[in-house]
């Protein structure tokens, strides 16, 4: 069975580590923060200003001056902080932020990532989705395996523009775990149900299977 | 102590004229300055530029300038959740220069602190390099981007002093604190305007210097764009 969104984000809790600082992109990647156990400790970054972000606030205790990302109102833990924007990506840019998890239109074999504009269709911007991609060192792509036509998101070469070359590191979809090698993807993980077959038809880019697929493990 | 404190908004925004380049705070809808917004509509200035990081939404923020064509061109990271922002766009009516947010907001720094360019790796590779400066430094591929040049920045502040010391709430802060001083003048619009004294100088996000003029909005509504909440056990 393919997963659902919400276990694509638990499979991709399990590569959060104690002691890591973290920023989530809108989507998926958000729903991340409620599937790390609590025994680590690791401190949610949002790249409007915030360090230590938490839960969503309690119905009556929004806050227009506390949001995140995505503009959702938030609370913040002990330990948290505030400042800039100009700050805010100084961080992201020297590298203090340990793991950046975003979603994606598309990726290439070689790491590129494309999610920012559809020419002609959709034309929202990049946000700080290129500087987080363009500095982050860990960077887990979260998304569907195959768009709503049926067609691969996993590619050769990207076909929308650009957010960044090179960059991925892994990418985690409702078929499968792959790892971004210096000769393509390399499939390392399976979604429970889910056959190698199945998931080398619905990538378009090469797959390297070099060895026994094991199945995600998804409580 | 040199007084920065004008009564009005009209006194505030005084000297902005049609074709100008404005900066303007705010991150979506938080922490936007709400009323020299309001006071621009009025004005009926026209043919302005705006750095911002977003565009508001149809009915507020700066979707209120779009909404009466008085923005000419934007420069902006993220313009979703707008509809006549795209459709402005689409049809050529607004010039748009996207721009990676780090990056923006790093222009906007640049400009306050007084360095004319600097090198980031934001956007190697992408339509973002095109006309660009690369270099390389420590075997990565970097972009030179270059300060802005505005005319006015508008920010907002939760607390400030009569001489122009300000306080940021929460991720309020977010581009106000790197468009404080980053235009020829800079205009404080603060929620809480105090005599000079009454805020802790090692509380102090910006010190007075950055800002030529502050006043107390009459009103902040401080609208939410995406109420998100949990429910309690």
């Amino acid at each position: 069975m393919a997963l659902d969104k919400n276990q694509i984000a638990k499979r991709i809790a399990k590569e959060v580590k104690e002691g890591y600082f973290v920023n989530l992109g809108i989507g998926i990647p958000t729903l991340v923060a409620n599937f790390v156990p609590n025994d680590i400790s690791v401190e949610f970054q949002s790249e409007n200003g915030v360090l230590g972000m938490g839960p969503f606030p309690y119905e009556g205790e929004e806050d227009a001056d506390i949001i995140n990302a995505g503009k959702q109102t938030i609370t913040t833990l002990p330990g948290a902080s505030f400042f800039d924007s100009a700050f805010s990506f100084g961080m992201i840019r020297a590298q203090k932020v340990d793991l950046t998890i975003l979603g994606a239109m598309e990726v290439s074999e070689n790491g590129d990532i494309a999610n920012w504009k559809i020419p002609g269709k959709m034309v929202k911007g990049m946000g700080g989705a290129m500087d987080l991609v363009a500095s982050a060192e860990n960077i887990i792509v979260a998304m569907m395996h195959v768009n709503k036509a049926g067609e691969s998101k996993i590619l050769k070469k990207c076909t929308l523009p650009l957010t960044g070359v090179g960059c991925v590191k892994k990418v985690v979809t409702e078929l499968a775990v792959l790892e971004v090698t210096p000769n393509g993807f390399r499939l390392v993980e399976r979604a429970p149900g889910v056959s190698v077959e199945e998931i080398i038809k619905a990538t378009a880019a090469t797959l390297i299977v070099d060895c026994e697929i094991p199945e995600m493990a998804i409580d | 102590m040199i007084n920065k404190k004008v009564n009005t908004v009209e006194e505030a925004l005084e000297g902005i004229e049609n074709g100008m380049t404005l900066m303007l705070g705010g991150f979506g809808l938080c922490g936007i300055p709400e009323n020299s917004i309001a006071e621009l509509v009025k004005k009926e200035i026209v043919d302005l530029s705006c750095i911002s990081n977003n565009a508001g939404v149809d009915n507020f923020g700066l979707g209120l300038l779009l909404q009466k064509k008085q923005i000419k061109k934007m420069i902006s990271s993220y313009v979703g959740e707008n509809a006549e922002f795209e459709r402005q766009m689409l049809s050529g009516e607004l010039e748009v220069e996207l721009t990676p947010q780090g990056t923006l907001a790093e222009k906007c720094r640049a400009a306050q602190a007084g360095i004319p360019a600097f090198f980031t790796p934001a956007g190697y590779g992408t339509e973002v390099a095109q006309g660009k400066e690369v270099r390389e430094f420590n075997g990565k591929m970097h972009l030179m981007e270059l300060a802005y040049k505005a005319d006015f920045a508008i920010v907002k502040a939760w607390k400030g002093d009569e001489a122009g010391n300000l306080i940021f709430k929460g991720t309020a802060r977010n581009f106000n604190g790197c468009m404080a001083g980053a235009a020829t003048i800079t205009i404080a619009e603060v929620e809480e305007l105090l005599p000079a004294g009454a805020l802790d100088p090692n509380q102090i996000h910006i010190p007075g210097i950055m800002v030529q003029r502050i006043f107390k909005g009459e009103k902040f509504e401080k609208r939410i764009e995406q109420r998100t909440t949990r429910k309690r056990n």
